[in-house]
């Protein structure tokens, strides 16, 4: 394809292609993210195209391979335009009977429908599903209509129409007005307004400067970021580009989690595919704009997600923090002037730049502009990437969009933001969800990560998995955090383990407090927490583990036994095959027992079991 | 490491410093740890001491100084992942392999490592078998995937023998 030198080529380029477009009949949509390839939709992909052409109709039906379209749980989808119908849960073995009864025959086959696990109602389209109704989708809504790999269906659905925009009439501090006044705030975790922090690095009178996307999503539980440049890497880098106008950078970098395969083979095509249309390089559609990204993959480090760590890796170091008392927008990148903005921020400026600042100011609450996207997962029914506009409430949240308790067992907390955020009781779900009011209940929205947990979920012990995870990824440059975390995990330990006191409590509370005061980066500073928000409100957990010695969720192994009870024992041996210490002893048809000695209380016989003979004490 | 195999890898990187996480990835990725020769050639070649280089290799998760085993199963802790069980999947691993998450067992047959997050929170508990994701694992299917593959083992020296 010839190069793109004026901003009049890229709308020929695009009505070409929607005009190829609408001569395509019929179209199969199948979903190919991470998450999707876990759920083996490139073996249902093969067996679609072999039966497609096994039934001579290959050339009428056009297979398009899309990135994630959020409801993770029901992979592999297949959707089927025009007519949004939609099946879930394909498997390879039903390629036959779709291609000869929904692609030739338009039948629609009842079993492939989504069922709704709270009503029980078949759904046959995607837009009558409710957890995609309850939502508002903004950026995920792209996903479906783009093939990540290619620049041409990007381009088809308006891409790169905010930069042709940009390049023709919007002068870089206009362009800063408008994404001030849209009340865009950083959706990595700070909320910092992204408008002001672009301002400040235009306001440096330097002629090297950078602009970063921050793709190091290492809070464990999100994967909003690794979705959005997975699927549509190209929305990324436009606005990249429009703030690299802006601030007036010439050089961007993209720095992906290494974890994140596929998102960074996509952006490394995206990057390439740009630069062959001329659309990054010099000169860019004409004008005297001339930007250039490159994708740099991280070590795997969770402090790297921070804004100095991540500078200091891109240069090849170890990525350590150093104090802010200079930003980084005056010295960041190679001590340059540098405007670091998470994927989702990045993600929401075309948009913004293409319907105005007013549009994207109507969504959301006053403190919290525009849509945000959040990864549901743990004990939910309905499990994937939810976009919804600020200030949904948390209950509509859980209920509405993820169907509610998962096992039967009552729903209890939700845990947001990540290491950095809080566990919020149920109490709290009518709060609507903004960077301000989860702040205040003494959470975070941190990058959008949500865990629902239930009764089977025991608080300390979660607060006591963050501290390890802290633990393990503090890069232990300073004191507060190296140590004081250290500190807290053994006492939480201790509380865990039954060797808890009141003492220790208040001591906790103390050390929390001091660790979230005088750390040396916003990590240090958030360490506290996920214990904090368990202290303030699952105090009873606590309690129960220090006064009484005792584990309410039966998580803690310390505090439980397991017993098998000879009621409901039928000896039929699963257990004793399925535990992985040999700690469990009997014969075939008679009741089985567990030695107390060996047992490392896993509790894997506990899953095994079909007739809940074993017992937690 | 010979220089064959890391000539690619060092081609127009030579001399850049702010290259090296991005060579050690390549190395790490073709020798699946990264030997001590070529942190040294590393070093040599793009201008950084190898002290400097130790430290970003130890720093980083990403790498590591052992070889690994010829399985390798990566068991997600993430918070879904803990939520929905993954430390009975370590449980299951240190029970029937004897090795403790970062380690390889003797025969080499299997290394087992844990990691942070792997992004596919909705799937949880997510177990990754040499690069491809298992959704959904319970200690049974993982017990049932290693015993296959230990089987796998022992019919090919069967037949080898």
């Amino acid at each position: 394809m010839p190069k793109l030198n004026h901003c009049s080529d890229l709308e020929a380029l695009r009505q070409k292609l929607q005009e190829d477009r609408k001569c395509i009949q019929s179209t199969i949509i199948i979903p190919n993210g991470t998450c999707c390839q876990a759920s083996n939709s490139p073996a249902v992909i093969n067996a679609i195209r072999k039966e497609l052409a096994r039934q001579g109709i290959d050339k009428n039906v056009q297979v398009h391979l899309t990135g994630c379209h959020g409801f993770c749980e029901q992979e592999p989808m297949i959707l089927f335009e025009p007519g949004n119908l939609i099946y879930c849960h394909v498997t390879p073995e039903d390629a036959k009977e779709i291609v000869a009864r929904t692609v030739k025959n338009g039948e629609i086959i009842d079993r492939l429908l989504y069922t709704d696990p709270v009503s029980g109602k078949k759904f046959r389209t995607e837009t009558e599903i409710p957890f995609y109704q309850a939502q508002d989708r903004q950026l995920l809504a792209y996903n479906k209509w783009v093939d990540p790999c290619s620049i041409e269906d990007y381009i088809a659905v308006g891409g790169y129409k905010a930069l042709a925009k940009t390049l023709t009439g919007i002068a870089p501090k206009t362009v800063i007005e408008e994404i001030k006044s849209s009340g865009l705030r950083g959706r990595g975790g700070g909320g910092f307004p992204t408008g002001r922090k672009w301002a400040e690095a235009r306001s440096v009178p330097e002629d090297e400067k950078y602009v970063v996307c921050n793709a190091d999503e290492g809070d464990p539980g999100a994967y909003m970021d690794r979705c959005v440049l997975e699927s549509n890497p190209h929305l990324v880098i436009e606005g990249m580009m429009i703030g690299a106008w802006a601030v007036g950078a010439r050089q961007g970098y993209i720095y992906v989690r290494n974890e994140y395969p596929l998102a960074v083979q996509h952006a490394r095509l995206a990057v390439k595919r740009a630069r062959e249309l001329g659309l990054l390089g010099e000169n860019i559609l004409g004008s005297p704009f001339s930007f250039d990204v490159d994708v740099a993959r991280g070590g795997g480090a969770f402090v790297c997600g921070e804004s100095t760590a991540l500078m200091t890796s891109l240069e090849g170091k170890v990525g350590e923090p150093r104090p802010k008392d200079i930003h980084t927008v005056k010295e960041g990148l190679w001590n340059k002037p540098s405007v670091l903005n998470n994927v989702e921020t990045w993600a929401n400026v075309p948009s913004i730049i293409v319907n105005g600042s007013g549009w994207f100011a109507s969504k959301g609450t006053k403190g919290s502009k525009g849509t945000k996207i959040f990864a549901l997962t743990g004990q939910v029914k309905n499990t994937g990437l939810v976009e919804i506009a600020m200030g949904t409430t948390l209950h509509d949240i859980i209920f509405k969009i993820g169907g509610g308790p998962k096992n039967g067992k009552a729903i209890k907390a939700v845990q947001t933001g990540g290491p950095s955020g809080g566990c919020l009781p149920v109490s709290k779900f009518d709060i609507p969800v903004d960077f301000d009011t989860l702040y205040e209940t003494g959470s975070m929205m941190g990058s959008g990560g949500m865990v629902v947990m239930d009764e089977g979920t025991c608080m300390v012990d979660v607060a006591k998995y963050f501290l390890k995870f802290l633990q393990d990824e503090s890069c232990g440059k300073c004191v507060p955090c190296r140590v004081g975390v250290d500190r807290m995990l053994e006492i939480v330990t201790d509380i865990t383990e039954g060797r808890g006191s009141r003492e220790q409590i208040s001591l906790l509370q103390e050390l929390a407090e001091t660790v979230a005061e005088t750390s040396l980066c916003g990590l240090g500073k958030t360490a506290s927490n996920p214990v904090l928000s368990t202290m303030r409100y699952f105090a009873d957990e606590y309690a129960a583990h220090v006064d009484e010695k005792r584990c309410p969720a039966g998580v803690c192994k310390e505090l439980i036994h397991y017993d098998i009870l000879a009621e409901k024992c039928t000896g039929c041996g699963v257990c004793l095959r399925s535990c992985p210490y040999d700690a469990i002893k009997g014969v075939k048809k008679k009741v089985h027992a567990i030695e107390e000695q060996i047992c490392l209380k896993c509790g894997i016989c506990v899953t095994e079991c079909k007739y809940d003979a074993i017992a937690v004490g | 490491m010979s220089m064959t195999t890391i000539d690619p890898i060092l081609e127009g990187r030579r001399s850049q410093p702010s290259q090296l996480i991005e060579v050690l990835q390549d190395v790490q990725e073709i020798c699946g740890y990264i030997p001590q020769d070529a942190m040294k050639t590393v070093a040599k070649e793009l201008g950084v001491p190898l002290m400097e280089v130790y430290r970003v290799v130890n720093f980083y998760k990403a790498f590591t100084l052992k070889p690994r085993g010829k399985n390798v199963f990566t068991i997600c802790t993430g918070t879904a992942c803990h939520v929905r069980g993954s430390d009975l999947l370590i449980d299951q691993v240190k029970g029937q392999l004897k090795v403790e998450p970062g380690d390889t067992t003797k025969d080499g047959l299997f290394t087992v490592e844990s990691v942070n997050c792997l992004g596919a929170c909705a799937l949880a508990p997510i177990v990754v078998q040499n690069g491809s994701y298992l959704d959904h694992m319970t200690p049974a299917k993982l017990r049932k995937i290693i015993e296959k593959t230990r089987e796998t083992k022992k019919k090919k020296e069967a037949l080898n023998a």
